[in-house]
């Protein structure tokens, strides 16, 4: 079946070729912040307080509610179903009773309908149905146990993953990639994971690979982890379609379209889709949920979240209940040593900035960043002198300097014929101008307006 | 809700150099071109330059408070500005030439269209034109106390032998900053160590003029003519401090490589077909100005979109 990959592998393995790094043009070296919580393993961290489940934690549609207030719930249960084909269920975390089903305030600072869940204490949890072997499975068995369980792109966007798994021809699909690049500074979840949990990992990643017979499977690894490859390189080296690929360090190696180009030397655009060139591409943290999902038949329920910063007592990683409140997660980190200045969400290239913490841990939240300074207030903007820094680190190989102005002078047509929606938001940028201009918020702030109106 | 933190939009993080830093190592950059400059041609020297950067500075000085806008005298920009059109005088000249030439690159050619970022020729370079063509007697007199006679170019274009070796060095008249080679080039290895530049505009640039020296002058590859012209007049000076500048250069990877070749043809015809035996200050400004039609034709192509896709 695999003789393609056979031969891929074995040639590499034959003449131990240790390619050369792979990577894409462009990108920049922040400071990494990876030493605060590297070594820290991850910690089981249980809910005190309410659990909040915004409907919207995911790309496409929201949730639709099927528990109403009152209602008893058990750990496991599903409260609510995928509003769409592209959309995902949400599971409660907890046993408990339904509290509310409100509006309520999330990382990006919108309100979300969500449902809040009064946690009893008891984790009284529903009795999973028995997996079967994954290889009786059908394909469209595997997807729909995926799609139940409401497994999304955990990295950040959270696109529903059944969606990226059904794609027309599975047979031309020629690489099914873990992004284990975890690029962003400061996150070191993705790291514990597969430092702690290799074999979910490589389970989860040959489910895929069950679904496309042509398929050959890539961990795509950062080499500032250089024991995570070690580690993964030994677990797999029985596994004939599998390989370790060992990524240059830079960010933003983790983004889908560079990830794409480094492994595979193949390129899409902000028209296409992974699957367009022969590939499908999961976080770490997704494919240990598609373990889960096929061979436990548990939903979505937790995630591993960093908790980071020099504001923060004790650097840590958590298995966090999804629904969690944020209050909670820095209490469990110790507090804080020092007063916070800047609390984000994520990482600090493409997390959210958040203005409280009263927000709940969702599918897509990787890390919580409490800084003790603020660099980007510190700096103020002022005019560009053309450098053409930007230029040579935009990953998207557009000219951040010329669509920020065109973008603040409101020329929506001369931004969108500039290639201004290639711009895939990494802040490469932003971090780099010596002028502090704010290159990514203003073509961010336009390609929302355009994207926007498209969808009317 | 306690107290509210701070937002922003991503990244949330900033690298730690500013437009003052690039500056500032510019100015640096040019100490040891102006440091030999006083030592090859005196005192003098050093009070024209201390007056003409004076004297850009406070115009932008005085223009920002006038206008009412932010005082930018910090970022450095103006002292460049200053010091480069400084190193582009001859050292007869009277110190109002360097006060008159100072209000003209900051007032005309940087403040009126803008400020920082917005001019579209470099300020130095504009006013050494604006002064070359006003008081050309004055800036075309080369005679000082340390040297007589003819600039290297000039007795080299009237079919005289001039030493190079002198020439390298810095031993010869000419402009305060463009007499000496080494000098300049520590300077510019500096910047390129530093990245403020790199080396795809004067590379470029001292690489096709040296080819169309070779194949169009008429004096074929000849060691010594070639040499001579690259260490004589402005051409070092212009190629790395000058043609460099990020303002009036294309942005676009392609279009600095364009540019530079532009820069050596317009050199090489101006050297060597032109009235005088100089040419660089003219190729550069008129570089600036086709700037805007190179960065049309060089824009680059987005990651992962076909060759000549529409949309």
């Amino acid at each position: 079946m695999c003789q393609k990959g056979n031969n891929w592998h074995e040639r590499r393995e034959r003449y131990g070729i240790e390619m050369a790094k792979s990577t894409f043009v462009g990108g920049v070296h922040p400071y990494e912040g990876k030493e605060l919580s590297k070594d820290k393993p991850i910690k089981d961290v249980l809910p005190k307080g309410d659990l909040v489940y915004p409907l919207s934690q995911h790309i496409g549609a929201p949730a639709v509610p099927i528990v109403a207030k009152g209602d008893r719930v058990l750990r496991g249960q599903k409260i609510a179903e995928a509003g769409g084909f592209v959309s995902a269920p949400i599971y409660a975390s907890v046993s408990g009773t339904v509290k509310a089903i409100e509006p309520r305030r999330v990382v990006t600072g919108d309100l979300i309908m969500s449902i809040v869940i009064e946690n009893d204490g008891q984790y009284e949890e529903v009795v999973y149905p028995a997996a079967k072997p994954l290889e009786e499975m059908t394909r469209e068995e595997i997807i729909e146990c995926v799609k139940e369980a409401g497994v999304v792109g955990m990295g950040g966007a959270g696109f529903p993953t059944h969606v990226k798994l059904s794609v027309k021809n599975p047979e031309k699909i020629d690489y099914v990639i873990a992004n284990c690049a975890e690029c962003e500074p400061y996150l070191t979840s993705d790291y514990r994971r597969m430092m702690e949990e290799p074999e979910k990992l490589i389970e989860g990643l040959k489910v895929s690979l069950a679904l496309f017979p042509n398929a050959k499977g890539i961990l795509a690894v950062e080499d500032n982890k250089e024991d995570c490859i070690a580690l993964l390189k030994e677990k797999t080296i029985d596994e004939k379609r599998i390989v370790v690929t060992r990524l240059k360090t830079k960010y933003p190696q983790g983004a889908e379209r560079q990830l794409i180009y480094a492994t595979t030397k193949r390129k899409i655009n902000s028209t296409m889709l992974p699957a367009d060139v022969g590939c499908v591409v999961n976080n770490v943290d997704s494919i240990v949920a598609i373990y889960n999902a096929v061979y436990h038949r548990k939903p979505l329920m937790e995630r591993i979240v960093t908790i980071t910063g020099d504001a923060i007592r004790n650097p840590q990683n958590m298995r966090v209940h999804i629904g969690t409140n944020y209050h909670e997660l820095i209490e469990a980190a110790g507090g804080f040593k020092e007063e916070p200045v800047k609390i984000i969400s994520g990482g600090p290239m493409m997390g959210f900035g958040v203005f409280e913490l009263d927000l709940p841990t969702t599918k897509t939240a990787s890390a919580l960043l409490c800084l003790t300074k603020d660099e980007v207030s510190e700096m103020e903007p002022s005019a560009c002198i053309n450098c053409g820094r930007c230029l040579e680190v935009c990953p998207g190989r557009v000219m951040p300097s010329k669509l920020a102005t065109l973008a603040e002078k409101h020329k929506e047509e001369e931004f969108i014929a500039n290639d201004g929606m290639e711009c895939c938001e990494c802040g490469c940028c932003s971090y780099v101008c010596p002028a502090k201009r704010h290159l990514t918020q203003s073509i961010k702030s336009m390609r929302k307006t355009v994207l926007s109106k498209r969808k009317k | 809700m306690s107290e509210l933190k701070k937002v922003s939009s991503n990244p949330h993080v900033r690298a730690k150099i500013t437009t003052s830093h690039i500056m500032l190592a510019v100015v640096i950059a040019l100490l040891p071109t102006g440091i030999y400059g006083i030592f090859n041609f005196g005192f003098k020297a050093a009070v024209l330059i201390l007056v003409t950067v004076a004297s850009t500075v406070l115009t932008e000085l005085v223009y920002e408070i006038a206008m009412k806008k932010k005082v930018t005298i910090g970022d450095f920009s103006a002292v460049v500005t200053g010091l480069l059109l400084a190193l582009n005088l001859p050292v007869s000249a009277p110190w109002w030439i360097g006060v008159i030439g100072g209000i003209f690159a900051i007032l005309v050619v940087k403040m009126l269209f803008g400020g920082l970022g917005q001019n579209f020729m470099n300020p130095a370079l504009a006013a050494r034109c604006f002064l070359l063509i006003s008081f050309t007697g004055i800036m075309t007199n080369f005679e000082c106390d340390a040297y007589t006679g003819a600039t290297p170019l000039a007795v080299l274009k009237s079919g005289e032998t001039v030493n190079v070796f002198d020439m390298v060095l810095g031993r010869c008249n000419g402009t305060i900053g463009e007499t000496s080679m080494a000098a300049i080039l520590v300077g510019a290895i500096f910047l390129l160590l530093l990245g403020v530049i790199d080396l795809r505009v004067p590379g470029t640039y001292i690489v096709s003029f040296v080819i169309f020296l070779g194949l169009f002058s008429g004096n074929g590859f000849d060691m010594h003519y070639i040499s001579a012209h690259l260490a004589g007049g402005g051409l070092m000076l212009g190629a790395f401090f000058m043609a460099t500048d990020y303002v009036t250069r294309p942005i676009t990877v392609k279009g600095q490589y364009l540019y530079g070749i532009l820069l050596g043809f317009l050199t090489f015809v101006f050297r060597v077909y032109g009235p005088s035996a100089e040419g660089v200050s003219y190729a550069i400004i008129i570089g600036n100005l086709l700037v805007p039609l190179i960065e049309k034709v060089t824009r680059p192509r987005a990651f992962g979109k076909k060759r000549g896709a529409k949309k």
